[in-house]
């Protein structure tokens, strides 16, 4: 069976690609502290020697459309382009193309269907910054297969936060069961508290500090009994008006596992939102935070 | 009202730097051109399977018209794609960086929540 060689959850900024490769007088002040965390991040990854990326993110309405919107869904296609061209526009970012996995993409869509999860399937998907953000802060070489896993935290009616959770809970069931021999990272990108198109967008901090702190703190130790308790689809709207990807977060704590601590934890809190960073070692994975 | 057409508008506009420019110097042209051509073409059909049935009330177009992101804020657009257009649209504008997302906060400084709702 395969070995779930990580799971690491993140926020993905858009603006790390720029704000790394600055130099001179357009290197922000705060560049060399984010680079170094993310450097440190990636070497998380890196101690795992994963052969294969399963990727959970959210497409910010690029391919997917309110004419035809599903909840989840899973790519299963060879290639996977990346990037768009208002991601360029505004982030800098840069086109990409990944491999994808298609096997390990038809075991998740055949078995997930099976266990209950109606997914939808892509089998030509252009994947956004919240898939190549991580690629570019964990694997800058862009060397290993992914599957895109993609939910909806953009476009009411969501699916309730519980159901975020239980879908983390049956990727980590059905990754361990896949019949291979590979080791399957399994990463996630989501935000804290985040303001865009209203009055609290772009401050000095995320727009809602406390919720931060508390979220990292549930995330860390994968705490979803108080998660789910105080946060709803109602809730989210309160820490600022794009926080409904704190649920990409609590899919990660379903992968993760309740109540497992995370073997890695950092945060760096910048103008417009808190960057947060979490890894964790199953047990028989072999992975080791100190090198 | 139709927020899905508001928002169709902005999203269609926000991927094609054409429209962008054109939307920048022509808001009243390209908001007539693209009601009448482009409102019902539904994304992934042909052209002549469109909807008959799009259009926009006089409040929502003229929101359009006039680049006025509060009012289209407030009639329910989704919040993220106007912001992301508006910052291609407007944020050359300003010498400070992050100027036009500050003064795009403070333009929303009256607004308490909840928000106005953005479901479609």
């Amino acid at each position: 069976m395969a070995t779930v060689a990580a799971v690491i959850a993140s926020t993905h900024h858009p603006f790390y690609y720029r704000a790394s490769t600055a130099t001179g007088s357009d290197r922000p002040p705060f560049a060399d502290e984010w680079q170094a965390k993310i450097e440190a991040f990636r070497a998380t990854l890196e101690r795992a020697r994963p052969d294969v990326l399963v990727m959970v993110g959210s497409d910010h309405f690029h391919q997917l459309w309110l004419d035809n919107m599903p909840q989840f869904l899973i790519g299963k296609a060879p290639f996977y382009n990346a990037n768009f061209y208002n991601e360029e526009r505004e982030f800098g970012l840069p086109r990409m193309l990944l491999r994808g996995d298609e096997d390990l993409s038809a075991y998740l869509l055949r078995q997930g269907i099976d266990t209950g999860f109606d997914l939808a399937f892509s089998n030509e998907l252009r994947v956004d910054h919240s898939i190549t953000c991580p690629i570019i802060t964990l694997r800058p070489q862009a060397d290993l297969p992914i599957v895109p896993v993609y939910t909806n935290i953009f476009a009411p009616p969501m699916p309730q936060p519980a159901r975020f959770v239980q879908l983390g809970q049956a990727v980590r069931a059905m990754v361990e069961a896949w019949p291979s021999d590979k080791r399957v990272a399994i990463i996630g990108t989501g935000h804290l508290s985040l303001e865009l198109g209203g009055p609290r967008q772009f401050g000095p901090h995320g727009p809602d500090p406390d919720f931060d702190r508390k979220a990292v703190e549930w995330i860390a130790t994968s705490d979803l009994k108080s998660a789910l308790a105080e946060v709803s689809l109602d809730s989210l709207w309160q820490p600022g008006n794009a926080t409904h990807g704190f649920m990409d977060f609590m899919l990660m704590m379903g992968v993760a596992g309740e109540d497992v601590t995370a073997d890695y934890v950092d945060s760096l809190d910048l103008f417009h939102t808190m960057e947060a960073y979490f890894t964790w070692y199953p047990a028989g994975s072999g992975g080791t935070v100190a090198s | 009202m139709s927020k899905y057409l508001i928002n169709k508008f902005i999203f269609t506009v926000d991927r094609d730097p054409d429209l962008v420019e054109r939307y920048r110097a022509d808001p009243e042209g390209t908001v007539a051109w693209w009601e009448s051509e482009q409102a019902g073409l539904i994304l992934n059909c042909p052209g002549p399977e469109r909807s008959t049935w799009l259009a926009f009330d006089e409040t929502e177009r003229n929101a359009l018209v006039t680049h006025d992101y509060v009012a289209l804020l407030e009639l329910g657009a989704h919040n993220f794609l106007v912001l992301t257009l508006f910052i291609a649209l407007f944020e050359r504008d300003y010498v400070e960086p992050l100027g036009f997302q500050r003064e795009f906060a403070a333009r929303l400084s009256h607004w308490s929540l909840p928000y106005p709702d953005i479901a479609t």
